[in-house]
């Protein structure tokens, strides 16, 4: 490793270094076995030469290590990580895709990102690659692998589905009921949002930061913000941070108690859905008045925080009462119960080796949270990070039940310490030119929310890369289904909730 | 009982019957799906709106799958006229009906064998993955389904000596003492069950899900569009109403008329009418306490439905 180019923060540590593409699979095996995280990976256009950025994270402490690996324009190749991490290996296929660096080694070297009907050799992150060229029949075919046997067969569904749910096409392999093997296809709503935000200033690239997925709006609307505050050095001040953690966990409820009442839905117990969609209702109301967007828009911007006001503990305990109802309802309901238990199990190993996050790890043991991991303000004793170890539907429904309870226990005590409610510093900075590179990270309801950002010359985005949860969490519903029913897949997929916006970008 | 009733009194018990029954299976439809939604604090459709949809449906382009053959077209006329026919001959009015020599227990239970079967035949024709899903998995929930509602009525037949219903509704009225008999509660209790999984409902289906993949019912009519939905949706809802009249029939048979006069008839009609609400209305509250059970789980519900009617047999034969 050369030219370490670190900067640092209180509480956390950050480094960066770069690093030859022959030295990449010893430095990434370093501080893999070091216990951290594979966070983000992102393909780099620096006009002339292309770069391959590679982010690790761990906590606590705060630690953060960027590789750098700077490649031969005309010949762009990394060696891939793929042995070493599962993550690592659908980021390198996302890069091939887009960017066109190839990973060597790489176990399943097809497109990921890209539909066949894309002409090869078209890499629409790259510099003057120009507008979306005319389709074709195969570009690069995306090959189903067969599965044979008596009675094996096969069901196609989607991408057009019968709800108002976002596009994505399963293909199962039956046996019977059973599930033998699922594959999703995603990226139909494949946007370019990454390139959207190339050019814009640092505040207009929040409208696109809040808009990636509707449901995660003060997720990556927090994350894009910090990754520009760290990179332009602009302190935020501290009542920010608490109004932030705030809208973060608002944002956390009305997600899951609307989860919660869907899983009711897809098992049959409609009564507990009208209950929680009435409560979510609620719930929007309150956004509405703290933000004046019910799905609390505009209340994070580059610089800090700006909310109307913030609940009221009535308005808290009257939430708390009708979720406790709620969950009464639900929990006590034997037929609902049964039908969440042992259904679509993602053990705790699977759940390590994909290196899924949020609800879904939590769910399946592993105690990664990004509000200890990557603290921005102090919870305290009023946050308890929910954990529960069997893995099937009943643990990621026991998982949001338990982190509603934390969340607004948290909102209570940050509603006492709310002191400005109004807390945007000057977007001025310390940094030369306003030019540098920042990673912000928060954990939206879904899980881990990533952003990693270049900014230039008049603090234009030169490149923004986004990771939400879904992306690292979508392999491992195909483990879950194993040995699952193909009536029950509704109810595992609601249980992931996972977004395709936020995976498709 | 035959002689006594005049052919114009017959043919008006014949044709307010399948009225009845092709009005009432949406009206009664909508009435279950306002309970539901009211019980679950929500405002619902009107009453009547399963038959503005029928007429929309009606109106609407009917498209067919190109592979599909006259048996996907077939399919849902047979539902209808399988169903028709049960509430042609069947004794809902009157313990002697048009046709009454027809109405017998088991002719009965296999046109309803017929409907489904038509339709899980419509389904296989289309050729689609869920096509066939739906049609293997209603067929079965029916392989123990049909056996148990057969055999739940030959525990009835047995003390009427017969297998004719109008005469075992005729019988029954003139006993009332055999309906408290442990082979008539049996009985009730595997016909309650078949009524549920003939029919669809929680928790052997969801009737309201848009998720294809766990669909029984629904997966199996997907295909079907315009005046071919409407009918598959208009057959659907007749054969809930008569099962539940049937139902009413066999184990609550008061008001049912025994002698004509048009006072007998308005009488037997307010009967038929309110006993079909409240079972409906029962179904209703019931489906909004269970959730809807694991597939597998199924077979085990209709296979003690099976059990039941098989106890109710022997009861009936053993204790005369």
């Amino acid at each position: 490793m050369t030219g370490a180019l670190g900067h640092a923060r209180p509480g956390r540590s950050s480094l960066a270094s770069i690093v030859a593409p022959h030295d990449l699979a010893t430095a990434a095996q370093a501080l893999l076995s070091d216990g951290m995280r594979l966070a983000l990976v992102s393909g780099h256009d620096d006009g002339g030469s292309l770069r391959a950025t590679y982010l690790f994270t761990s906590g606590p402490p705060d630690t953060r290590v960027e590789l750098h690996v700077p490649l031969d324009s005309s010949r762009p190749q990394v060696p891939t990580l793929a042995a070493l991490s599962f993550p690592a290996s659908r980021f390198e296929r996302e890069m091939a895709d887009l960017f066109g660096i190839e990973p060597v080694g790489h176990p399943q070297p097809r497109r990921l990102v890209l539909h066949q009907h894309w002409p090869a050799g078209w890499y629409p992150m790259r510099h003057g690659s120009g507008g979306p060229p005319e389709m074709v029949t195969d570009g690069g075919s995306f090959p189903f692998v067969p599965v044979e046997g008596p009675g094996v067969y096969e069901i196609p569904v989607g991408p057009v589905h019968a709800g108002l749910i976002e596009p994505g096409h399963f293909r199962f392999w039956v046996v019977g009921e059973t599930i033998l093997r699922m594959k999703a296809r995603l990226w139909f709503v494949h946007k370019g949002i990454e390139r959207l935000f190339e050019g814009k200033d640092i505040v207009a690239g929040l409208e696109i930061a809040e808009r990636i997925s509707g449901d995660t709006a003060v997720g990556h609307a927090l994350a894009y913000c910090q990754a520009v505050e760290d990179a332009c050095g602009i302190v935020v001040p501290g009542d920010a941070h608490i109004l932030r953690a705030a809208l973060l966990e608002l944002e956390r409820l009305h997600n899951h108690v609307a989860d919660i009442g869907a899983l009711c839905n897809d098992v049959g117990f409609g009564i507990a859905n009208a209950w929680a969609l009435s409560l979510r209702e609620r719930l929007l109301q309150l956004n509405g008045e703290v933000t004046g967007h019910r799905l609390l828009r505009g209340g994070v911007v580059p610089g800090g925080a700006r909310v109307d006001r913030l609940p009221r503990p009535a308005e808290l305990a009257e939430v708390a009462h009708r979720f406790d109802e709620l969950v009464e309802l639900a929990s006590s309901n034997a037929l609902v119960m049964e039908r969440f238990a042992g259904t679509a199990v993602l053990d705790d190993a699977h759940a390590r080796d994909i290196g899924v996050v949020g609800v879904v790890a939590r769910a399946a043991g592993v105690a990664f949270d990004g509000r200890l991991s990557h603290p921005f303000v102090d919870l305290g004793e009023h946050f308890s990070p929910a954990r529960h170890t069997t893995g099937d539907v009943l643990a990621r429904y026991l998982v949001r039940i338990d982190e509603v309870r934390s969340s607004l226990s948290v909102l209570a005590d940050l509603a006492t310490r709310a002191g400005d409610l109004d807390a945007v510093a000057s977007r001025e900075g310390t940094a030369t030119n306003g030019v540098g590179s920042g990673v912000g990270i928060c954990e939206g309801w879904r899980g881990v929310v990533v952003h990693r950002v270049e900014v230039g010359e008049a603090r234009r985005l030169r490149r923004v890369k986004v990771v939400d949860p879904s992306f690292l969490n979508w392999p491992a519903l195909s483990v879950a289904l194993s040995d699952t029913i193909v009536p029950d897949f509704p109810l595992a997929n609601k249980s992931f909730n996972l977004s395709y916006a936020g995976n498709d970008l | 009982m035959t002689g006594a009733w005049p052919l114009p009194a017959v043919a008006a018990i014949s044709v307010l019957q399948v009225l009845g029954v092709v009005a009432g299976g949406p009206l009664l439809v909508g009435l279950m799906r306002k309970v539901r939604c009211r019980l679950e604090g929500r405002v619902g459709p009107p009453v009547h709106q399963p038959l503005l949809d029928l007429r929309k449906l009606a109106r609407r382009e009917r498209t067919r799958p190109d592979q599909a053959s006259w048996i996907f077209s077939a399919a849902p006329v047979v539902l209808v006229a399988t169903t028709l026919v049960i509430a042609l001959v069947a004794p809902l009015l009157a313990t002697d009906p048009a046709f009454g020599w027809s109405a017998d227990l088991f002719a009965l239970v296999y046109l309803l064998l017929v409907g489904s079967v038509a339709l899980a035949l419509g389904a296989l024709d289309t050729g689609t993955a869920f096509g066939g899903m739906g049609a293997s998995r209603a067929m079965t929930i029916g392989a123990l389904s049909e056996p148990a509602l057969l055999v739940a009525v030959l525990a009835l037949s047995v003390p009427a000596r017969s297998s004719n219903v109008p005469t075992i509704v005729a019988r029954s009225l003139a006993h009332p003492a055999w309906l408290a008999t442990p082979q008539r509660l049996l009985s009730l209790v595997a016909f309650l069950i078949v009524i549920v999984a003939e029919s669809g409902r929680l928790p052997v289906d969801n009737p309201s899900t848009h998720l294809e993949l766990t669909m029984v019912h629904e997966a199996m009519v997907l295909e079907y569009s315009g005046a071919d939905l409407a009918l598959v949706k208009l057959g659907e809802s007749m054969r809930l109403v008569v099962l539940l009249a049937l139902f009413a029939d066999l184990f609550v048979p008061w008001g049912v008329a025994t002698a004509p006069g048009v006072g007998h008839v308005a009488v037997a009609v307010v009967a038929i009418a309110a006993k079909v609400t409240a079972l409906g209305i029962a179904l209703a509250v019931f489906e909004v306490a269970v959730a809807k059970l694991r597939l597998f789980r199924v077979p085990e519900l209709t296979a003690g439905a099976f059990v039941l009617a098989v106890l109710a047999v022997v009861s009936a034969l053993v204790v005369p």
